[in-house]
């Protein structure tokens, strides 16, 4: 079939880690996890995980394009 | 408990995810031309979407929630329901009998078994399974439904109309290959939305040492060895008292690795199904490989997190506990004017008097410190009701999982892992209605009412299918959701229907000699023993005092031959004993019949009339027996790490 699902996969969580990531710089307070003590702001590690992660599949989505799989 | 109030982040990310999924199928519909295209994916998805759809058809919520209960429930040895209960099958159904599946051409797994034996063993299997994976996928919109409602508020019939409408919109336009590829962005939606949940509860314990520390005082507490909750096999040497799952290793390796997993993974159309689109036979052969990979590594995700939240009830500063059954506000209420009037001297009387208003087990220290506390109205109402909520001495852990995410997950990582859960909802429901339909199209519509149409004709019906298996779906969601009872027995029926299956596909794919009559006749054999099984076995807890059987749905409701030490053990030894009776059977009438089918006719369906598939050619990483040896070898790495 035509579709590469790696772009929506890509394009999904890339954007939701923004979203995620955007929402723990912004919204510091209501981010923190203080699980075992410590805080840390959990949407914006979570976040950036979530876009490294959506950027791969983009970047492999791209280059399956540029070097389509012999039939 | 009040509903979780979800803030604008975490309905923008449950949004984001309906439009990505229901936009694969709009980018798909356009490719949708024939049945083929629509209910085969015309074999054409490469291997490794073929392999995370194959394990994320599986991945229902069910799994996600009741592998953290059990892990909750029984510890580390509930992975064996994938390192014994899977990858083994996996692997044999890669290595051994795709080959067949794959090379015969045959569209589903009841027209193998029409290829192979005769009409009647095609119908038996596709009328049990057509009924099954519809009731599969309404138990399950039921439990989403339920628990959206219980968890946010929601309306019940909304949300259950809701999420079976977007499945229907993306499986109606890009049919299997929609739902094949909507799980595949499932499965990493599950996989990163669980994530974090298990990161922060194992650093809230203090980390895998602590948590097997505190598990061992768990195990104690409960009368075992101090391993009984963090090791997998060595409870289970010690025999049925020695382990929380009160099985033997007999019924665990044979009964549950050998017989129900075999069953399941080898002879399951929803999740062959999957193998069965991959582009070559090679892609379709590897396709439970590249599944067995995130699969050997669940437990870690799914099991974890019950166990942690055993670890945190047993660590008072956490302030943790199991969540109780649910009590309906009214209830709450009653008991709060209970707890108001009792007289902190008579504390008897109050506990008596709460339970009852709770219609819930209480433990009675609790109730009488919350009495106490509240002397001369002290308390606020809202105080009250969280000690009695603390006080409930039931168990819900089909709740941990949940629980866990309400605990740890601020908003925003919220949203992701209720998505998350959605997620795997609705890969459950695509998956039976993507199997449901083209067993239906082909092997009932097709064979039996309509042969010899035109393709566009069966490609109309299948999507007239997908409509009717979803309001069908639905329909069986209302079902459960009235009648639990009726549920359990549907469920106890396919278990028994299921449980003889693989001895007919392992007959029939390896011994030419095997007959349809003898096939037909030794599952339906197999079927009635499993019956017969359960009517004269229960569990030791299903007794009373005097030896009567308390719920007959529990079994021995004709008479009582033998009592096992828990329903697992039970249900474990019904499949052997399933097994074997539909073996004997399948093995004597096809030796008292004669075969109705030549050795050329047989030639691609039976081990050894066919050609074996040549991998020599393919680089070792590529070749299914190389990669299933590997698997193995990684399995057994870590079973014996957790020994």
């Amino acid at each position: 079939m035509g579709l590469d699902i790696r772009w929506p996969i890509g394009l999904m969580f890339s954007l939701i880690g923004l979203l995620l990531a955007g929402y723990g710089v912004l919204n510091r307070a209501a981010s923190l996890s203080t699980a075992g003590g410590s805080e840390i702001n959990i949407n914006l590690i979570w976040g950036a995980v979530l876009l490294v992660f959506g950027a791969l599949m983009l970047l492999g989505a791209i280059n399956g394009k540029k070097n389509p799989p012999a039939k | 408990m009040q509903p979780i109030q979800l803030q604008w982040i975490d309905y923008t990310i449950l949004i984001a995810y309906v439009v990505f999924v229901l936009g694969i199928g709009w980018a798909l519909s356009r490719y949708m031309k024939t049945s083929a295209d629509f209910l085969t994916s015309a074999r054409s998805i490469p291997t490794w979407v073929t392999g995370l759809a194959f394990i994320s058809a599986n991945l229902g919520a069910l799994e996600l929630v009741g592998m953290a209960a059990s892990g909750a429930k029984y510890g580390i040895s509930t992975a064996h329901f994938y390192w014994v209960g899977a990858i083994p099958a996996m692997i044999f159904l890669a290595v051994f009998m795709m080959p067949f599946y794959y090379g015969s051409k045959a569209r589903s797994v009841p027209e193998y078994l029409k290829m192979r034996f005769d009409e009647r063993v095609r119908a038996l299997n596709s009328v049990a399974f057509a009924v099954m994976t519809i009731f599969a996928s309404g138990i399950s919109m039921n439990a989403l439904a339920k628990l959206l409602h219980s968890l946010l508020g929601w309306d019940y019939n909304v949300a259950l109309w809701v999420c079976s409408g977007v499945v229907l919109l993306y499986v109606l336009k890009g049919g299997l290959t929609s739902a094949i590829y909507t799980e595949v962005l499932q499965f990493f939606m599950i996989v990163l939305g669980f994530a974090p949940v298990v990161y922060l509860g194992l650093k809230d314990v203090g980390g895998w040492d602590k948590m097997t520390t505190a598990l061992h005082g768990v195990s104690k507490g409960n009368g075992f060895a101090e391993n009984a909750w963090s090791s997998a096999w060595q409870p289970l040497l010690g025999g049925p008292s020695a382990n929380p799952m009160g099985v033997d290793l007999f019924a665990m390796v044979f009964g549950l690795g050998f017989v129900l997993s075999f069953g399941y993974w080898c002879t399951n159309f929803l999740v062959v199904q999957r193998a069965m689109a991959a582009k070559n036979m090679t892609a379709a052969r590897n396709t439970p490989l590249v599944a067995a990979v995130p699969k050997m590594f669940f437990p870690f995700l799914v099991i974890v997190p019950g166990m942690i939240a055993i670890a945190l009830t047993s660590m008072p500063d956490k302030g943790y506990r199991v969540p109780p059954p649910i009590v309906s506000q009214e209830n709450y209420s009653k008991a709060v004017a209970v707890v108001k009037a009792a007289n902190a001297a008579d504390s008897a009387a109050a506990v008596t008097a709460v339970a009852d208003a709770l219609g819930k087990k209480v433990d009675a220290a609790k109730v009488g410190a919350l009495v106490a506390a509240n002397a001369g109205g002290k308390l606020s109402d809202d105080q009250i009701q969280t000690g009695l909520y603390n006080a409930i001495a039931e168990y819900d852990y089909d709740g941990v999982i949940l629980s866990l995410v309400k605990k740890y997950c601020p908003a925003g990582l919220l949203g992701l892992a209720l998505t998350a859960l959605l997620a795997s909802f609705m890969s459950g429901m695509a998956g039976n209605v993507t199997a449901f339909n083209t067993v239906f199209t082909y092997d009932l519509y097709q064979a039996y009412f309509a042969k010899g149409k035109s393709d566009s004709h069966y490609f109309w019906m299948g999507k007239v299918i997908t409509v009717v298996g979803i309001v069908l779906s639905i329909g069986a969601a209302y079902f459960a959701s009235m009648y639990n009872n009726a549920m359990d027995i549907i469920q106890l029926v396919f278990g028994f229907v299921n449980a003889p299956l693989f001895a007919t596909f392992l007959l029939g794919m390896f011994w030419k000699r095997a007959t349809g009559t003898g096939a037909f006749l030794g599952l339906f054999g197999g079927i009635a023993s499993s019956a017969l099984f359960h009517a004269l076995t229960t569990t030791g807890s299903n007794l009373d005092a005097a030896g009567h059987v308390i719920n007959g749905m529990k079994g021995g409701y004709l008479s009582v031959v033998s009592k096992f030490p828990s329903e697992m053990a039970q249900n474990f030894w019904l499949a052997a004993f399933a097994f074997i009776a539909c073996f004997a059977l399948t093995l004597v009438i096809s030796l008292a019949t004669r075969s109705t089918k030549s050795d050329e006719e047989l030639k691609g369906l039976v081990y050894s009339l066919t050609p074996k598939t040549v991998d020599h050619n393919l680089p070792a990483w590529q070749q299914p027996a190389f990669l299933g040896i590997l698997m193995l070898i990684v399995c057994v790495i870590l079973n014996l790490l957790f020994w």
